[in-house]
């Protein structure tokens, strides 16, 4: 079918829903806007965000948000764009106030306002020591935030596409015009001529075999994005989250030590005492991941195996079980283990990609190193990059990044929907993805895409994690051309229309394949360490060459090409990096 | 150890009627189910069709019929289902292809209690105050994840599928004591319908059910005691 829309937001979770309630509330009533989503409503991971939302109310204790911009602009290891981190830091009170008079249920003070909660890496008066700044709800502020922002959305009677599964960009004489979408129900294609349309498709965690991303986390829109030309920003930095349960990945939220869980190796020590004397548990997430390693390296595991013990064993029942009830039931459930009465095993998982496609503080995708738009396309949240994470993010800032730069993208994307006409249409806008099912449905390669993507992931945690060094960067590279070169060779046992996942999880594959690609060969490029990205063979910041953004394109020749956009600085120059 | 999987297939494009199929999978213990059914998906059989994603039970993707009661494949684990594992879809609702059923009728029953804050009167500049005991009084059933595994655990439910159920209820309540909100009276009208609370036999079926450990049954029961005591 041919459907035309003012307004296509792609993606369903936080930063497509606070996308789509914007546009509804300032242009809602004259033109038409649509959200599509592979998944079910109110299935997408933002509701797995469980420690809070960041913003300097300063409910507990005096803050500022200078104070959020200085800490957001370190933890970034100084990569971070300083007038887009600016913005966020100003506009989230703003927006948490919001959330709260959108209905959003957050745990309160005794006094009846917001509640706050320490965090790793938020700090008072530029680094003296933790401060109260993560806003939360329990342990599931994600939760609350997804489905508030999908009531508000009912409430305003967007339009939702459930289950379409965007395969394509429509980019034509110079313009976005649309999307090429799947119905999963029908296995029909669908043509979405737009004048605007916004990627709000989340990460791509899944390239990694721990992770604690959602199986639907496997990058489709930055994939997509790349594969039509666009180049991809910072994809080398990759964050690992200090506390996932052991094996399982499935995240512990930063919260738990925000209320005072400490990190144990084998000897009971305290071992981030050592490695981030101010702010110990509570330093950033590349630091705490890097330390657990080190440990473990060290032969302090817990009896000499790969993980560490969170222990919360000395915050009492009450604490635990209700300002953090969600992981207390995970670990029960997956471990049954008592977090009351028993430390909780965990090790670094895949969590967050700080890098993505590249866009201006409106949310306009930008197309190369002078940061020239595309008109009419917009990204935001996890698969954008704005970019206000750096080589680290903090916790707390990705709830926050999709809800200001949702909304920023949406109030740009209003006024040019009024001031510009349809997009001309190339002849087949769905020929991509049409050749693309055909192929995978049809070939008899006799491949399997589970054999595949298990041997990627592996391949990804292998060698290109928390630790990275040009042999294992060289040996990941060579392994995913050997991959690739077989995908090319996959075929789907499903050859039905209806509720086709397994041809579904194919295209996910290449998506994957490709971002790993662009993510392997990015962290090879850059010879310093920084943030996320820790290069064994260059272990030290080299601002002198490296402070600056890089930006990864497909050449004419297939091969990848690499080029470089300098950081914005306002007002905090680069310093060392010390907690 | 091996686990032996009995899944209700059906696709109704292909299949004149549903039919059980078996796999023999090694599994561990401390799988969950989910685990086992990606392994089937992807190691023996792709045709095998079902809905997941979160994979730790909180995005309320993947609710089925397990061993006879409704669970999140991804919270329950191999070693508490024993060596033989039925698997069906939830009950109820029309089934699209295997274990995915269309859950169009669910969220209208949602839709229909109103489930968003409704409250016209002007925003102080910063946060409306909430006492953390009137935040509490609500709190159980912010937990809902719309997962269905209550309503499609409801007897009364199955007898008349016009019956708005025990999810949307239980997002009803989630409005109505919350001290921000006004939209009781509405939200009210709509339960206090023939096809409202009073359709509910207090069975307790849906609060065995819910994954989240929301207790259904009570959050109803606060909602028709609500009806006798101040409107009706």
């Amino acid at each position: 079918m041919h459907y035309e829309f003012d307004a296509v937001v792609v993606g369903a979770g936080g930063a497509g829903l606070s996308a789509a309630l914007e546009l509804a509330r300032q242009v809602g009533q004259t033109h038409r806007i649509a959200v599509l989503s592979k998944l079910y409503p109110v299935r997408s991971h933002t509701g797995a965000a469980q420690g809070g939302i960041g913003a300097a109310l300063g409910n507990v204790e005096e803050d500022h948000w200078e104070w959020h911009a200085f800490d957001t602009v370190k933890g970034s290891d100084y990569l971070a764009d300083q007038d887009a981190v600016e913005i966020m830091c100003r506009e989230a009170i703003e927006c948490v106030y919001d959330l709260e008079h959108y209905g959003l249920p957050f745990s309160r003070l005794e006094d009846g306002r917001i509640a706050q909660r320490r965090f790793g890496g938020h700090t008072r008066n530029y680094g003296e020591g933790p401060v109260h700044r993560s806003c939360y709800a329990a342990d599931r502020t994600g939760h609350m935030i997804l489905q508030t922002m999908y009531q508000q959305c009912l409430k305003h009677d967007v339009k939702f596409f459930d289950e379409f599964h965007v395969l394509d960009l429509i980019i034509h004489q110079g313009r976005c015009a649309g999307v090429v979408a799947y119905e999963i129900a029908t296995g029909r294609l669908h043509t979405f001529h737009a004048k605007a349309v916004l990627f709000a498709t989340g990460g791509f965690g899944r390239m990694y075999k721990v992770t604690s991303n959602a199986l639907a986390l496997t990058g489709d829109g930055v994939a997509i994005a790349f594969r039509r030309g666009i180049p991809l920003e910072d994809m080398e930095f990759f964050q690992f989250h200090p506390t996932g349960i052991y094996r399982l990945g499935i995240l512990i939220t930063e919260g738990a030590r925000g209320e005072g869980g400490i990190l144990r190796n084998n000897d009971g020590e305290r071992f981030m005492e050592r490695y981030a004397p101010t702010i110990k548990d509570l330093a950033p997430r590349d630091m705490v991941s890097r330390a657990i390693y080190w440990e473990i390296r060290n032969g302090r595991g817990i009896n000499g195996k790969d993980y560490v013990h969170l222990d919360l064993t000395h915050l009492g029942r009450e604490i635990i079980e209700t300002r953090l009830p969600d992981i207390t039931d995970f670990v029960r459930t997956y471990l049954g283990i008592d977090p009351v009465k028993e430390p909780i095993p965990v090790t670094p998982t895949a969590h967050y990609a700080m890098g993505g496609i590249p866009t201006d503080v409106d949310g306009r995708v930008v197309t190369d190193a002078s940061n020239t738009p595309l008109p009419g396309f917009y990204a935001a949240g996890e698969c954008a990059c704005v970019s206000v994470h750096g080589a680290n993010r903090l916790g707390t800032n990705s709830l926050l990044d999709i809800l200001v730069f949702g909304r920023r993208a949406a109030r740009h994307m209003a006024q040019y929907i009024q001031q510009v006409d349809m997009p001309a249409m190339p002849d087949d806008p769905e020929q991509w993805s049409r050749q693309t099912i055909a192929r995978l449905m049809e070939g008899d390669g006799g491949e399997r895409h589970g054999q595949i993507r298990a041997e990627l992931q592996s391949l990804m945690m292998d060698n290109v994690s928390v630790f990275r060094t040009e042999e294992t960067l060289k040996t990941a590279l060579e392994g995913l051309a050997g991959l690739k070169e077989r995908y090319g060779r996959v075929t789907v046992q499903d050859k039905g229309r209806r509720f086709n996942t397994d041809l579904l999880e194919a295209i996910e594959l290449g998506n994957l394949l490709e971002l790993a690609e662009v993510t392997t060969f990015a962290a090879r490029q850059r010879t310093e360490s920084r943030g996320g990205h820790y290069r064994e063979d260059y272990p030290n910041r080299d601002d002198q060459n490296w402070l600056k953004h890089s930006l990864v394109s497909r050449g004419e020749d297939g091969g990848l090409v690499w080029d470089s956009k300098p950081v914005v600085i306002t007002r905090f120059q680069p310093q060392e990096r010390k907690y | 150890m091996q686990v032996r999987v009995r899944i209700r297939r059906y696709d109704p494009a292909q299949d004149q009627r549903p039919r059980y199929q078996e796999y023999v999978v090694d599994a561990e213990p401390e799988d969950r189910l989910l685990d086992v059914l990606n392994r089937i998906k992807w190691e023996i059989d792709g045709t095998l069709t079902f809905r997941r994603s979160c994979a730790h039970g909180v995005c309320g993707s993947d609710a089925m019929l397990i061993n006879g009661v409704n669970r999140l494949a991804c919270k329950v684990l191999v070693r508490d289902l024993g060596s033989t594992i039925t698997v069906e879809p939830l009950r109820g609702f029309p089934v699209v292809k295997d274990l995915v059923v269309d859950m169009t009728g669910f969220f209208k029953a949602y839709r229909a209690v109103k489930p968003w804050l409704i409250n016209d009167e002007t925003p102080p500049p910063t946060e409306r105050l909430q006492s953390p005991s009137e935040r509490e009084r609500f709190d159980d059933t912010t937990k809902c994840i719309l997962c269905a595994s209550c309503t499609t655990s409801c007897p009364s439910f199955w007898s008349n599928p016009e019956y708005i159920g025990p999810a949307a209820i239980v997002n009803a309540h989630r409005f109505i004591f919350d001290s921000r909100d006004r939209g009781a009276a509405e939200r009210l009208d709509v339960l206090n319908s023939r096809e409202g609370v009073w359709r509910c036999r207090t069975i307790f079926n849906c609060t065995d059910a819910c994954p989240r450990g929301i207790e259904v049954t009570r959050a109803i029961q606060d909602v028709k005691r609500l009806l006798l005591t101040e409107r009706v």
